[in-house]
């Protein structure tokens, strides 16, 4: 029973495995904006079953039913917004790779701001308690100085 | 903060990222939720695989069950029936779900490896999948007797997993349905 | 016999690694000159040790020694010989051997080409290395044995290398990824000895900045080889997917673009001494980190390795040793105190500060947005993931503020400039900058696109500030030629370097917003146009390869009637594994690329599903990253490092260190 259940498990992994054959799928739109909206779309929903793969290039059974219900959600004429909802009621957030907004991945999107600000002010802080060095130079700076003549004289 | 301290700043941010980091050998990436915990069992209109017969949701609702999700194309699925049908027989209810499959071979399935099932909703177009986050089969819900999900496992139901998960969770529910 | 040999021969390198992280260490400490010169040699044993041990499993590969479990698992005996080689590291074990290969001949070029560094700092920094060794040797001998066998039970034929691996790009990409990554451990090395020496000066930094530089180019070689190769083989047209594992690769390569400019000003003017420090930490904390996501399973990806949480808690402890140690010796010995080295608020010392901001915020950001979903499943907030839109949503707005600074930092002065100064010398370019912002997106088709134009404002404004700065550098010069040869080569590799990374820009944004995408069903016969490109199906034929049979369809391609190329995309299935492989058929130009891959048969008329692509500039982005890395060679060419070295030596000799003759 064991070794039979090991053997399915490592076939469903073998199945799971990498991607190796294009996903290609000729689905006619009624018009050009919704085939833009379809492309777009697919490449943010996970597959909710593969190894960290849009539905578009995934070939999983689940991710072309998720296109086909894409496709069909879009030509009825549903938001973006709505189409998202969908999903995740029925997969939950990780089908999403933007994750919304709310007060779970606000750290996430405010993190990259924080941090920004965060360098910024150490920036300044540094910058502030550093002023341009005194006038007189101390023996350590002069040599350093004439090094950085002499090697600026023959870099120009 | 003293000059020194602020040089510390470093290994505490990456002891907890190491934390985290140990922390997340223990959990399993591909393990996926349902999304429907705690909500109902969503409504569908479907045949009986049995009789072909219109099937709804008010029809499999009542009191604590399995709904598990087959087909005859599922490797797994097959791995799995034999303990099923020994739960079957154990009287715990279980439905079928008999998922993208084709009706021919499914009640062959049934006649040959037995039928653990009280019924099998036949959803052959991927509906009821689709609104119950279903993404292979087999998956197996736990629903109490008022239609609400409470569990899902998605893989092969065997002793283990029955004795170390679903079992537990499954005399609460019905512990709660007894208790007043 | 010979996987023994090879098994051996590891074993024979880690009881060296033992020995070099100690006992040169104990003669550092105890001014034991005999102990310390011992490190040369140990690398030296190292080396030979392990490249036999990767020479015989190589053996094994192309003797088809099925015996051996890697090579049962990950080759087969109608493979041809190139392929064979390449698995070798195609997996896990096999990996992991190349990096300990790797790992000993940086430590060997280290020993080897420092005869200049005293012997102490020397003994200490291969000592280091020889640590990092024995972690990566003891986690290969113990988790991952490359030599194990399968016996009794050897199969008759192995299982294959996975196709998607069956491919020039793969023989190169570990290699070159590999050789960055682990030579960061230089650097880091470096780092630790100097903090351990409690000697954190200029001379440290002119040392380890030649190391650091080579590192980063062949780290950048291996991302571009990667992204590449995802192109072409795995992604039908796209070329980079944020997904975990190109993440870890891409992560230490920020914190070593951050570490390269940091070095410039600890070199130059001594400033910023712990920072730089702690940068070099962090890039090859950033790498180790990036081998434990990539082995260990806790986050899914399309191209990990096989993963295994015994070897997770293993790299993870090495990690918790290795980065905890150096951040405890960090917190202990750096100086607190900032020197009293004093610049001004516009002057070059204030851009790369900037420029390490931005890349340590970038860094950070993909940091923690790979390991968003790991930190909320371990909160138990649920399941989430965060893929490209994120990532690209934060991402390129940080290298379109980097990018301004970017343009006046060339020409910028140390210690002090002043704004007067920098409108006089920038006006130029700038106008230059907007004029071509304004007309070239014109070039595509009249339709303007405001990304593209915003692409070639920010490209345009680098290089024609560099640009600017070349001619000032020429004013002087007796002639442009004469000139020219007088500019040092650490200036030729920045501006290299420069130039290539607006042309990454420019090629990234130009593919992305003008690249044409069309999926149909074609029958033999027909033809489909995009970009003013007609694509002719004429058929579709059988064809045979050494360990695969492929249908392969012919296409001709024409523009304005003339035929500009055949191409022959193929479905291939790999007869070992019975793997289904779409193999696109590319025409590579500067300045587009013609794609077409095959889908699935459709219906009974010989129909196919077909992907057209038009890829405007894609080779620009390639292009710029190999400048990029060429720029830092060519950095190391340098003669200001081998006379500020003796310099270097002169002063310690004078200062009476002993031993310094190594």
């Amino acid at each position: 029973m064991n070794r039979l259940l090991t053997a399915t498990l490592a076939l469903w992994m073998l199945l799971l495995g990498l991607p190796a054959a294009a996903v290609i799928e000729t689905y006619e739109f009624s018009e050009p904006a919704l085939e833009k909206r379809y492309r777009e779309l697919s490449q943010e929903l996970r597959c909710p079953k593969c190894q960290n793969q849009n539905i578009a290039d995934s070939n999983a059974p689940i991710s072309q039913d998720l296109r086909r219900l894409l496709h069909q959600q879009l030509e009825a004429g549903a938001s973006d917004q709505e189409i998202l909802e969908f999903m995740v009621a029925r997969y939950g957030e990780f089908v999403r790779y933007r994750p919304a907004f709310n007060a779970a991945t606000a750290v996430l999107w405010l993190a990259p701001v924080l941090l920004l600000l965060a360098g910024a002010a150490g920036l300044l802080l540094l910058l502030r308690g550093r002023k341009p060095s005194p006038a007189t130079l101390d023996s350590d700076e002069q040599a350093r100085l004439a090094n950085l003549l002499q090697s600026a004289e023959k870099d120009a | 903060m003293a000059p020194r301290l602020k040089l510390f700043l470093p290994l505490i941010l990456f002891a907890v990222l190491a934390a985290f980091l140990f922390r997340g050998l223990s959990l399993d990436p591909t393990a996926l939720p349902s999304a429907l915990i705690d909500r109902p069992l969503p409504d569908f209109q479907l045949t009986a695989l049995a009789d072909d017969r219109p099937l709804t949701r008010d029809d499999v609702i009542g009191e604590p069950a399995l709904f598990n999700v087959w087909a005859t194309w599922c490797i797994s699925c097959r791995v799995e029936h034999p303990y099923l049908q020994q739960l079957a027989d154990s009287g715990v209810p279980i439905y079928g779900i008999n998922y993208k499959d084709e009706d021919g071979a499914a009640r062959r399935w049934l006649r040959d490896l037995g039928n653990p099932y009280r019924a099998n909703i036949v959803d052959r177009e991927g509906t009821l999948g689709v609104d119950l986050g279903v993404y292979g089969a087999p998956e197996t819900y736990l629903v109490d007797a008022a239609g609400v999900i409470r569990y899902r496992h998605v893989g092969v139901i065997d002793e283990r997993v029955w004795r170390d998960t679903l079992e537990p969770l499954w005399r609460e529910i019905l512990a709660l349905e007894t208790s007043p | 016999m010979i996987p023994e040999f090879g098994h051996f021969a590891l074993i024979l390198a880690l009881c060296l690694s033992v020995l070099l992280c100690s006992v040169p260490l104990w003669g550092a400490w105890r001014g034991n000159a005999t102990a310390m010169a011992l490190a040369p040699n140990l690398a030296i044993g190292i080396l030979v040790f392990s490249a036999i041990s990767f020479a015989c499993l190589t053996w094994a590969f192309m003797q088809d020694d099925f015996s051996v479990e890697v090579v049962a698992n990950n080759s087969n005996s109608l493979l041809p010989w190139y392929y064979k080689f390449s698995a070798v590291w195609g997996n896990h074990e096999g990996s992991l051997l190349l990096w300990i290969l790797v790992l000993a001949l940086w430590t060997c070029a280290v020993a080897i080409f420092s005869p200049q560094l005293p012997l102490v700092m020397l003994a200490r920094v291969l000592a280091v290395m020889g640590f990092v060794g024995v972690g990566f040797m003891a986690f290969s001998l113990f988790t991952s044995n490359p030599f194990a066998r399968l016996l009794p039970g050897t199969p008759m034929d192995g299982q294959d290398l996975n196709p998607l691996l069956q491919d020039f790009g793969l023989i190169i990409h570990p290699p070159l990824l590999y050789m960055g990554y682990v030579g960061f451990s230089v650097a880091f090395a470096f780092a630790i000895a100097a903090l351990l020496g409690g000697r954190l000066d200029a001379a440290w930094a002119r040392w380890s900045r030649p190391w650091t530089n080579v590192a980063w180019a062949f780290l950048t070689l291996g991302i571009m080889l990667g992204s590449w190769w995802a192109y072409y083989e795995l992604g039908w047209g796209g070329w980079w997917f944020w997904d975990p594992v190109e993440n870890a690769s891409f992560m230490p390569w920020l914190a070593g673009t951050a570490l390269i400019h940091s070095l410039a000003a600890t070199e130059k003017r001594g400033l910023f001494k712990s920072w730089t420090v702690l940068l070099a930490i962090f890039a090859f904390s950033l790498s180790l980190l990036g081998t434990f996501l990539v082995r260990s399973g806790v986050l899914t990806s399309v191209h990990a390795f096989a993963t295994d949480p015994a070897r997770g808690l293993f790299i993870l402890v090495f990690l918790g040793i290795v980065v905890g140690g150096s951040l405890i010796l960090y917190a202990l010995r750096a100086p607190a105190v900032s020197s009293r080295v004093g610049f001004a608020w516009l002057s070059r010392e204030s851009l790369l500060l900037v420029n390490n901001v931005i890349f340590l915020v970038a860094t950070l950001t993909v940091l923690f947005g790979t390991l968003f979903p790991l930190l909320m499943d371990a909160l138990g907030q649920g399941k989430y993931s965060v893929g490209p839109p994120y990532f690209n949503a934060v991402f390129v707005p940080l290298m379109a503020l980097l990018m301004p600074f970017m343009g006046i930092g060339p020409l910028s002065r140390w210690k002090q400039d002043s704004a007067s100064r920098w409108r006089a010398e920038l006006l130029l370019p700038a106008i230059a900058t907007a004029v071509c912002a304004l007309t070239l997106p014109l070039l595509h088709d009249g339709d303007y696109n405001l990304w593209v134009a915003l692409a070639i404002l920010l490209a345009g404004w680098v290089v024609f500030g560099m640009l600017r700065d070349l001619a000032n550098r020429l004013r002087n010069a007796s002639s442009v030629a004469a000139g020219l040869r007088r500019l040092a080569p650490s200036y030729w590799g920045m501006f290299v370097a420069h130039l290539g990374f607006a042309i990454t820009v420019i090629g990234v944004v130009v593919t992305s917003q003008f690249n044409i995408e069309h999926d149909l069903k074609m029958t033999p016969g027909t033809s489909d146009t995009l970009a003013g490109y007609e694509f002719r199906f004429l058929d579709v034929r059988g064809v045979r390869g050494p360990n695969y049979v492929a249908d392969e369809a012919r296409f001709i391609v024409y523009r304005d009637g003339r035929e500009v190329v055949r191409l022959a995309p193929q479905k291939r299935r790999y007869l070992a594994s019975g793997d289904v492989m779409t193999e696109a058929a590319i025409d590579d130009g500067l300045f587009r690329d013609l794609f077409i891959a095959m889908g699935e048969p459709v219906g009974s008329e010989g129909a196919w599903a077909i992907r057209l692509h038009y890829k405007p500039f894609v080779r620009w982005m390639w292009a710029g990253s190999v400048l990029m890395a060429l720029g830092a060679f060519v950095t190391v060419a340098d003669k200001r490092y081998r006379r500020q070295r003796s310099v270097a030596r002169e002063a310690l000799r004078q200062g009476g260190v002993s031993g310094a003759q190594a």
